[in-house]
């Protein structure tokens, strides 16, 4: 479903649905993904991890375990060897590689529950698992705490005691837990306030919520005797895995090799380390390769999560629904170590509206939890479920629509963002009005039921991306990627290379190259991939094309200018020349007579992403029993500037959703008296499942294609997850007649709200 | 003259709590040199770490851009995602 | 730890693997028998990314224990396409786009597949109920859903006598 607008285009395979080039091997069980990787002589690797919240390590004894028979190696955090440099860019922002390492092994502390703390390699899982028993961990057991406002007090255990808060002039005297304070804004804030008609205030809470891609974290490593190592593993970046890993161990990027395997979800939860470095420093100490995976638990336990926040904000407007002013104080858990993506929750609270005077701080906070990591778009989510309730408190209080009174506020191309951009290309308000006019938004309530609505944004980037065309004898072409695919990415590849090359999609085949087999390439995150690498393939197709037409010139002893390209043929224009036109078969065939092989690498540094938009409509109705909330209707709208494969970009918009209402509704972080997470399983930390959800409709708005590139496209897989906190919960508000405003609405809180508790 | 206005709080440690100041460069290369002059350490800070928004729009490495007269510089933090 | 030879069907052929200790169907399908396309998402019946058919049942290969499948028949992902061609399911699941990175998808078709063999026409909801132990958090399952009613409408229209 696209809406009205479009503008005509003829393309003829961008916008089609072709079935994914590497489809077949992942509904067979061909497709290897991390842990289905095997080798001659493989190891099985397991990980101790701290029983604790938060404790100093006084001593590891793993002399009994190394005796064990069949222990081939065993390390811990003394193994690890980080190397000089500076921090590398990964999931929401530049990772601190000293951080990296502690999480991924300790050092003289451990800060959560789960922390990695000594890893063993053995002949069997029965071996390695009677090993990391006999390791003996003496801890000194020390205050923890889990809460982000309780981190912040006075007399707050301090988990890092050379943390001084970042951003403060002057330094703070003592440590604490706030990493760093962001502090952003314009205009006058104080005056706005004095003079507003209306000022809407409220506090509002998010739970921790982990990614929960289905795929546990796996790999395998081979260190090579000559210091030349390999490793698979399944990651949203081969080149960054290399990078880190690297970095880690104290090694050159030449001597690791990192090869891709398929991945089963992301959502940025993988774009960091956690088993590589631990994995391949138990290969280089026993000369064998060593399997590494992670149990669901310790999926929980030691990886991701997002930030848990806790948000204040003021809106003022005028009395007809003109916001004026706006005040935020977020503060974000980052977990163990600084990180939190408080500062994109920043920068994305208010993007969607053109707000002149405003004023943001952010914390970054640790506690005893488990280091997040990115998930779809980091940090941007709990802003936007503070920001749409209150817009939802000013449209209640106006009276107003709550499309219209977005319409009224909306940004437009030429406004200045409060991160400095210029809003480019922004199809905002068409999709405000694309959901104005879809059925589903017009359609009358059931009794019991109440309908939300709320808006989101994502930047979008571009970043270092390379990828190679390489014609093949026949006259069919091949795509080398350089970037792991989750969602499809492979068909959009090929296809954007086929419509460059006017070929049939079938004719076009896509690969995910290996860190040695392309130029480097930033993660697949941040929804840069059909941008970035989409422009370095349409880049190569483009050469090849031009090394076509050149090759055809020759052929015909034509001026180049007098060939035209054109669904794979190239057709001579010089009217004096009587030729027949050249296939790409034919020239393919003939190659080594016109200059040999016909391929093309592009390797860039992708500018001119657009940022994305989305609306989101949600029916829902409440068991008055039980407090049981459901969502009955779901409709996602986004501007995505030109679908490339729109059933891909649809799902997208709906597996965002089906994310989102999980995070409204049920998902979170449930820790003990102990600082012990409680839930650390599927059956206690509930994903949505089919039956929980209702079809999800769609809305792709093309009304304005990215005319930074080649065919259009804007990132679209992070933007769906940012309305959906507060399109739920706006329905539930409607619904029990009160603002909600602490995430998930479990049952229990809803009962509570409608006085029933 | 450029004016830089920037929205990071590794930037106000370097400026002694400075958000905006004006530098004398024509390219972001001079930029990052002027920076560093006039707060050690902020040039390599945002060479290593930061993307710019230059004019309003952003560029995730923009060593080679120009800068005109009465251009803003914004300096954030580099965005990724998930 | 001590290790019988267990003996089976897996996917109309007669095997033999070592199985024993706390092994499950599971370990045994990707470790003894390399068949790898059945997944592990949680490995305590969770997520049903390991769902395979014994006897004509859906299990959780997770959850049942290697020897357990003594004369048993068991099918897999492996087994669903017939000498290379798609069964509808898999067809149906390409055309409409129903996996995203397809980690769920082996668990999701064999659950489909045991449902469709026990119901040719299930509505909507019967495959949402039927399919909730399948958790898939890339797809939101729209396009999960729609495939598998889609399929056994292929299905039922292959059956037809003509
Ligand atoms: S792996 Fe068996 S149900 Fe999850
Ligand atoms: S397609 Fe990724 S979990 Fe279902």
């Amino acid at each position: 479903m696209s809406d009205g607008n479009q503008p005509p285009v003829d393309f003829k395979v961008v916008g089609q649905r072709p079935i994914r080039p590497d489809g077949v091997d992942k509904v067979t069980g061909r497709a290897q993904f991390g842990a289905d990787f095997h080798l001659p002589g493989m190891l099985t690797g397991r990980i101790k991890r701290s029983p604790h919240a938060h404790a100093r390590i006084v001593s590891i004894d793993a002399s009994a375990a190394e005796k064990l028979p069949g222990v081939k190696a065993i390390v811990t955090g003394v193994d690890l060897d980080v190397g000089a440099g500076g921090d590398i860019e990964a999931g929401e922002h530049a990772a601190a590689m000293k951080d990296v390492a502690a999480n991924v092994l300790a050092g003289d502390k451990v800060f959560y529950q789960g922390h990695a703390v000594a890893a063993v390699a053995a002949t069997s899982p029965e071996v390695a698992a009677e090993a990391l028993d006999l390791i003996v961990v003496t801890y000194e057991i020390l205050p923890h705490v889990i809460d982000v406002d309780e981190a912040m007090m006075p007399g707050a255990p301090v988990l890092h005691d050379d943390m001084y808060t970042k951003g403060v002039t002057p330094k703070p005297a003592k440590p604490s837990n706030v990493a760093q304070r962001h502090v952003m804004g314009r205009g006058d804030v104080k005056a706005a306030f004095a003079s507003a008609g209306v000022v809407i205030e409220g506090r509002y809470t998010t739970a921790a919520v982990h990614q929960g891609y289905i795929e546990p974290h796996a790999c395998v490593a081979s260190w090579g005797a000559d210091g030349q190592s390999t490793i698979w593993c399944s990651s949203q970046g081969q080149f960054l895995v290399r990078a880190m890993t690297a970095r880690i161990l104290n090694l050159p990027l030449s001597d690791l090799k990192v090869i891709p395997a398929e991945i089963g979800g992301g959502f940025g939860g993988k774009t960091t380390v956690y088993l590589e470095p631990v994995a391949l420093a138990l290969s280089r100490k026993c000369g064998r390769p060593v399997k590494l995976v992670m149990s669901r638990e310790e999926v929980f336990l030691a990886s991701g999560p997002t930030s848990g926040a806790s948000m204040d904000i003021k809106l003022a407007a005028t009395k007809d629904g003109k916001i004026t002013a706006a005040e935020m104080e977020l503060r974000y858990q980052a977990g163990a170590f600084a990180g939190s993506p408080v500062n994109l929750g920043c920068m994305t609270a208010f993007a969607c509206y053109d707000v002149e005077n405003l004023a943001l701080v952010g914390l970054d906070v640790v506690s005893n939890r488990p280091k997040v990591a990115a998930y779809r778009a980091p940090g941007a989510p709990m802003a936007a479920f503070a920001v749409e309730s209150a817009i939802d408190d000013l449209a209640r209080k106006l009276d107003m629509d709550p499309i219209d009174l977005r319409i009224l506020n909306a940004v437009k191309d030429g406004a200045k963002t409060v991160y400095g951009a210029t809003v480019r290309y922004s199809a905002f308000i068409e999709t405000l009005e694309a959901v104005k006019a879809h059925p589903h938004y017009k359609a009358k309530l059931k009794p019991g039921q109440a309908r939300g609505v709320a808006a989101g944004f994502w930047f979008n980037i571009g970043g270092e991306s390379s990828a190679a065309v390489h014609v093949d004898e026949d006259g069919g072409a091949t795509v080398v990627s350089s970037n792991p695919d989750i969602g499809g990415s492979r068909a959009s590849m090929a296809m954007m290379a086929a419509e460059t090359l006017g070929l049939p999609i079938e004719r076009v085949r896509c690969t995910i190259a290996d860190t040695t087999s392309i130029g480097f390439s930033g993660s697949t995150g941040g929804s840069r991939v059909t941008f970035a690498t989409g422009m370095a393939v349409v880049e190569a197709a483009q050469k090849v094309v031009a090394d076509l037409k050149r090759r055809a010139a020759q052929t015909w002893e034509c001026d180049i200018a007098h060939v035209e390209w054109r669904d794979g043929v190239a057709t001579c224009l010089d009217p004096s020349k009587n030729v027949k036109p050249l296939s790409m078969k034919v020239l393919a065939s003939k190659s080594a007579k016109t200059g040999g092989p016909i391929a093309a690498e592009v390797s860039l540094n992708a500018q001119g992403a657009a940022a994305g938009y989305g609306v989101h409509v949600c029916d829902l109705e409440i068991d008055a029993e039980t407090g049981r909330t459901t969502v009955v209707r779901y409709t996602a709208a986004q501007d995505v500037g030109r679908a490339i494969h729109p059933a891909y970009v649809e799902g997208q918009l709906q597996g965002g959703a089906a994310q989102g209402v999980g995070w409204a509704l049920n998902e979170e972080y449930v820790y003990n008296k102990q600082g012990l997470l409680d839930n650390a399983s599927f059956l206690d930390y509930r994903m949505p499942v089919a039956s929980d959800l209702p079809m999800i409709d769609t809305i792709l708005v093309e009304a304005k294609p990215n005319p930074r590139h080649p065919y259009g496209a804007k990132g679209v897989g992070e933007v769906p997850i940012v309305p959906p906190l507060a399109a739920v919960s706006n329905a539930v508000s409607a619904l029990v007649g009160k603002r909600m405003t602490a995430l998930p609405l479990s049952p229990v809180s809803v009962l509570a709200a409608m006085g029933k508790g | 003259m450029a004016r830089v206005v920037s929205i990071s709080s590794k930037v106000r440690d370097l400026t002694g709590g400075l958000d905006a100041f004006d530098v004398e460069a024509a390219t972001v290369r001079g930029l990052i040199r002027a920076l560093e002059a006039k707060f050690p350490g902020l040039g390599d800070l945002v060479e290593n770490e930061m993307s710019l928004a230059i004019d309003g729009e952003i560029h995730q490495d923009a060593m080679l851009e120009p800068l005109s007269p009465g251009s803003e510089v914004v300096l954030i933090p580099r965005i990724s995602g998930g | 730890m001590s290790r019988t030879v267990v003996n089976a069907i897996v996917n109309g052929e007669p095997v033999a693997f070592l199985g024993g200790g706390g092994q499950s169907l599971l370990d045994a399908l990707r470790d003894e028998l390399r068949l790898t396309g059945t997944k592990e998402g949680c490995g305590t019946g969770d997520c049903g990314a390991c769902s395979v058919i014994v006897d004509g049942r859906l299990v959780c290969a997770c959850l049942m224990l290697a020897p357990e499948a003594e004369g048993k028949r068991i099918e897999t992902i492996e087994g669903l396409a017939d000498n290379g061609h798609l069964h509808p399911l898999q067809h149906q699941f390409l055309e409409q786009a129903a996996l995203q990175c397809g980690f769920c998808t082996p668990g999701l078709l064999m659950a489909s597949k045991a449902l469709l063999d026990r119901n040719p026409d299930p509505t909507e909801t019967e495959v949402r109920y039927w399919l909730a132990g399948n958790i898939c958090r890339c797809t939101g399952y729209d396009k999960v859903v729609r495939a598998v009613m889609d399929a056994a409408a292929d299905l039922r229209q292959e059956e037809k006598p003509r």
